[in-house]
């Protein structure tokens, strides 16, 4: 049996079932997708904690009620619905707040934050090398981008040379990285992440600690910063960076679950869970580890290079360790691999703070706090990974 | 170059050494016994700081002490805050977490550390401002040609360099010291022969917070000012200090604090028209050590089954 059956396929009988199950499983998807943008829009203290609230009751009935399980299990099996229908409520949404710059400007961030969370995946949830410079990798697409906005180069390139960019000075790490294991490897990601701060600190022809202006970004000859109105609405200039942010996700969502459920992913899992039994089987674990770690850099640097552009400067507050813990914690808290959890820890890590601003001088130890309640008392995070499911294979014999 | 200024960078290099070492020491007991990373132990180190701060400052307050006995105080203060804070780190956040994967636990000091900065931060007067610490040890300069230093400098270092000869006695010659090496090298035989697990750990808990607690208080008492983020950058190169030395051995940790601050001082010395680049250099050497030995110079003494 070659390591492309071993994929998991749709279960047989999923694909029977109805278009009730779809609608289903649509209308959930959009309910709290709605809520989601109620929250990013919300300014009253009152609605923001209802909002919250109800979040924290949708997921104990889903997880509590047997209705509720039902659900959770239907989207699992439904996961073309969810997204398409995920896809229609983020276009609804920006549609809807086309004017508001600020809440725009939060829906990009979050989008590009879970687009760096993707990266992550793949390199600790998937292929389990320890990656604390998530924020340094991020930097160094904005600075890519700063260096080359003004170029003439096209800026959907500057947006591919930044994750290459990412990439190459990844291979910098790769073979203290490939050579080391757990805390070790943790430990050069963290040397190279302040490494690199002190760098870009101390290193006048990249600005110094002022940083660099980053030309905003423009597809087409279209310019992001300059666009205020489409066909008859006024819009906000944020609202193409927050459309082009989801669709950057939407890619990063798009390759990193091609990649989990194709031959790749089964790899990876193999070399995460063990090493000596990978080998045993002919995977190379350098490879893989290698693979992972490089690809989760490049789309961490793209991620960055936008959120530059979107921002107009970046300086070396930017690749700071308390970001790259910011990064992990939203990897950890929405459960390792499961990039739909990325988001909603996404939203629960950089919007919340936003929103309760009574709280402002107490973020940090609320944040801090939540974030060891569920390393406590749900180590496995808000939605934990699906375990891959064989049964097709099982019910249906080796072919 | 003058002499005197090499004696005093090389006092310099020493004194930094010195502290780095008493923080990764206690990176390395940790590991030693349970296999996890405390990261709060930086956050730590700054709380033993404020202590000391807020306890000499206290009683300097009530009543008018000598410099030695408000020493004491500020010692008492800072070992116990350490100690205290350590302990409960352990009991409510490590020993609970101790069969989930390493980052959570990791992730999860890193918060508790977050939690005491902050604490710090917000609960202390006018917390986010640097505040000058006392001078509890004598005055005076001793000078040797351009050489010069101060005594309490000199206090300072011999200070610290009995610390880590003395954490050395305990792990070696005490019935602490051999029910923490039993528990690092086997957890259950270790508790078939009647050695208290819980009791191990927190054991160990307190020691490597105290000596944070005590680091903490050096750094107040040698660059007279602390800061409510002091602790976050030491708590950093401590554990890379611990790591390149070796995770799991006491000399290893030694070793690794006075390298890294050798390096420092290095690159100081010989490129002083590019100091600033000193943690850019003194991190790439870290990497590249690591990249050398894999786990660390001290290497771990062990093999795989498979």
């Amino acid at each position: 049996m070659s390591m492309a059956d071993l994929a998991p396929s749709v279960p047989a009988q999923t694909a029977r079932s109805g278009g009730l199950a779809r609608l289903a499983v649509a209308a959930t998807v959009a309910l709290l997708f709605a809520g989601g943008g109620f929250l990013l829009h919300a300014e009253q203290q009152g609605q923001v904690i209802a909002l919250l609230a109800a979040f924290v009751a949708v997921f104990a009935l889903a997880e509590k009620v047997p209705v509720g399980r039902r659900i959770v299990g239907l989207c699992r099996a439904h996961p073309g619905t969810v997204n398409l229908t995920a896809a229609v409520s983020i276009l609804a949404i920006a549609a809807a707040l086309r004017e508001e710059h600020y809440t725009l400007l939060m829906m990009a961030t979050v989008a590009l934050f879970a687009t760096a969370a993707a990266g992550l995946t793949l390199q600790m949830a998937f292929a389990g090398v320890p990656n604390f410079a998530g924020a340094a990798f991020f930097a160094v697409g904005a600075y890519v981008a700063a260096l080359l906005g003004n170029t003439g180069i096209p800026h959907l390139l500057v947006l591919l040379i930044a994750g290459l960019a990412a990439a190459v000075l990844g291979l910098v790490l790769l073979l203290p990285v490939l050579r080391t294991r757990g805390h070790y490897a943790a430990l050069v990601t963290i040397a190279f992440g302040l490494l690199l701060r002190a760098f870009l600190e101390v290193n006048d022809v990249l600005g110094g600690p002022q940083g660099m202006k980053v030309k905003s970004f423009s597809l087409f000859g279209l310019d992001f910063s300059r666009m205020t109105e489409i066909g008859p609405y006024d819009v906000s200039f944020y609202l193409p960076y927050a459309l082009a942010s989801c669709a950057l996700f939407g890619l990063a969502f798009f390759l990193v679950r091609r990649l989990e459920t194709s031959f790749v992913g089964v790899a990876l899992d193999a070399v995460r869970s063990d090493e000596v039994a990978a080998s045993v089987f002919g995977l190379s674990i350098a490879r893989w580890k290698a693979t992972a770690f490089l690809l989760g850099n490049a789309m961490i640097g793209v991620a960055g290079a936008l959120y530059g552009m979107m921002n107009g400067f970046v300086n070396p507050n930017s690749a700071n360790f308390g970001d790259s813990l910011i990064m992990l914690s939203i990897l950890v808290l929405g459960g390792l691999g499961n990039l739909w959890g990325a988001v909603v820890a996404a939203v629960v890590i950089l919007v919340i703070p936003e929103k309760l601003q009574a709280i402002q001088e107490f973020r940090l130890v609320i944040f801090a706090l939540l974030v060891i309640a569920i390393l406590r008392f749900r180590p496995s995070g808000l939605m934990p990974r699906a375990a891959r499911d064989f049964s097709a294979l099982v019910k249906g014999g080796a072919k | 170059m003058d002499p005197g200024l090499l004696a005093q960078y090389l006092f310099n290099g020493l004194m930094l050494g010195t502290i780095y070492a008493i923080v990764a020491v206690g990176f390395s007991l940790f590991f030693g016994v349970l296999d996890v990373i405390k990261f709060s132990h930086g956050d730590v180190v700054t709380v033993g700081a404020f202590s000391a701060f807020g306890a000499a400052g206290l009683m300097a307050a009530l009543a008018t002490l000598s410099g030695p006995l408000a020493l004491a105080v500020g010692l008492i203060a800072a070992l116990g805050a350490g100690a205290l804070s350590g302990v409960i780190i352990g009991r409510l956040l490590v020993l609970p977490l101790k069969n989930a994967p390493g980052v959570n636990v990791l992730l999860a000091t890193l918060m508790a550390g977050t939690v005491l900065r902050e604490a710090i931060r917000l609960g202390v007067p006018n917390g986010g401002n640097p505040k000058p610490f006392p001078a509890l040890l004598p005055e005076g300069v001793l000078k040797a040609g351009s050489f010069s230093v101060g005594i309490d400098s000199v206090i300072i270092l011999l200070a610290g360099l009995a610390v880590v000869l003395a954490t050395h006695l305990v792990i070696t010659r005490t019935r602490l010291g051999l029910s923490i090496r039993a528990v690092a090298q086997d957890e259950e035989v270790a508790q078939l022969a009647g050695v208290s697990f819980n009791r191990t750990v927190l054991g160990t808990f307190a020691l490597g917070s105290m000596l944070a607690g005590l680091a903490g208080l050096m750094l107040g008492l040698y660059y007279r000012e602390i800061n409510f983020n002091m602790g976050v950058m030491l708590g950093i190169i401590g554990f890379a200090c611990a790591v390149v030395g070796g995770l799991g051995s006491l000399i290893g940790p030694i070793i690794g604090g006075f390298l890294f601050a050798g390096v420092q001082t290095l690159v100081t010395v010989v490129l002083p028209f590019t100091s600033a680049y000193k943690d850019v250099v003194a991190f790439a050497v870290i990497i590249a050590l690591i990249g050398l030995f894999p786990t660390g110079l001290i290497a771990e003494k062990s093999s795989e089954r498979v």
